[in-house]
């Protein structure tokens, strides 16, 4: 099955992609960007999530399920962020964080 | 070395390549794309772990749908040939190093840290199980997140809904405000 291939390289690969993701939160000004950078950090939580019930509770199945809901949760908030973005696209023509500073129109 | 660790870091280099180009490129459709490719290297990884469904639906759902949106939604609010102004190079690298020593400091604990294998057999996850335990009441059954999670979509498609549709006086503050 997965032989020769230890728990650790999947934990730290899913590091590597979470930290990717905080990076691009962090210096991204665009909101979907924004929102792609989430999709990486919720991706690799979902890779951790695997790679411990495959390799440390390979009899229960704990962690795919919550893997699931949270591939759900992921995308009904992408859903619900863009069309957010699409309104204040509208209202501001500009998805610039730095430019959308008001809040009531 | 086997075809698997052959797989393994063909799938993981893609994975971490992709996506540190996702966070970096200067244009936001290449962005998506990046991030495409990393999510079909993901779908791969869960092949590789035996998840079959679970790739499936990191295919059809991430790949297929939240990409699709995604670019849709570049395409309707910006010129496809636009490139970002470069934030100062303060915020980048003190925001690299942030992330860079948040890496080093899990990286190092997880290779600290002790995995204790267990001995119980592999079970083998096939629909029949997933349905089951999706709708089952006992021990091993889910049916509670799974409603949480399909009143959670029912709000979600329904918010989705009502923010998009309204289509209220734009107000600008100035005209050529995306044009730079």
């Amino acid at each position: 099955m997965n032989s020769g291939i230890p728990l650790q390289y999947f934990l730290i690969l899913a590091t590597i992609m979470f930290f990717a993701g905080i990076y691009g939160f962090l210096t991204r000004r665009n909101l979907i960007t924004i929102l792609m950078s989430v999709e990486l950090i919720l991706n690799s939580v979902n890779i951790n999530f695997l790679a411990f019930n495959r390799y440390l509770y390979p009899h229960k199945l704990e962690g795919m399920f919550f893997s699931i809901f949270v591939i759900a949760v992921a995308a009904s908030e992408a859903a619900v962020a863009i069309a957010i973005i699409i309104n204040i696209y509208r209202r501001f023509t500009t998805i610039n964080v730095e430019d959308v500073n008001e809040m009531k129109f | 070395m086997t075809a698997n660790q052959i797989m393994f870091i063909l799938f993981a280099s893609m994975i971490i390549v992709f996506s540190i180009l996702t966070v970096t490129s200067h244009k936001i459709l290449r962005a998506a794309v990046y991030l495409l490719f990393v999510l079909v290297s993901t779908s791969a990884l869960y092949f590789m772990l035996n998840y079959q469904f679970l790739a499936a639906i990191q295919l059809t759902l991430y790949a297929g749908g939240i990409v699709v949106l995604i670019i849709f939604s570049i395409l309707l609010t910006s010129q496809i040939s636009q490139s970002f102004e470069s934030l100062g190079w303060k915020k980048n690298i003190f925001s690299a190093l942030a992330a860079i020593a948040g890496a080093i400091l899990s990286i190092v604990t997880i290779l600290d840290y002790k995995f204790s294998a267990t001995s119980e057999a592999a079970k083998e996850v096939d629909m029949r199980l997933i349905g089951k335990s999706l709708l089952s009441v006992d021990y091993d059954g889910y049916v509670l997140p799974f409603e949480v999670i399909s009143i959670l979509l029912l709000a979600a498609m329904v918010s989705g809904i009502v923010i998009a549709k309204k289509a209220g006086p734009s107000k600008t503050k100035s005209p050529n405000y995306n044009q730079k």
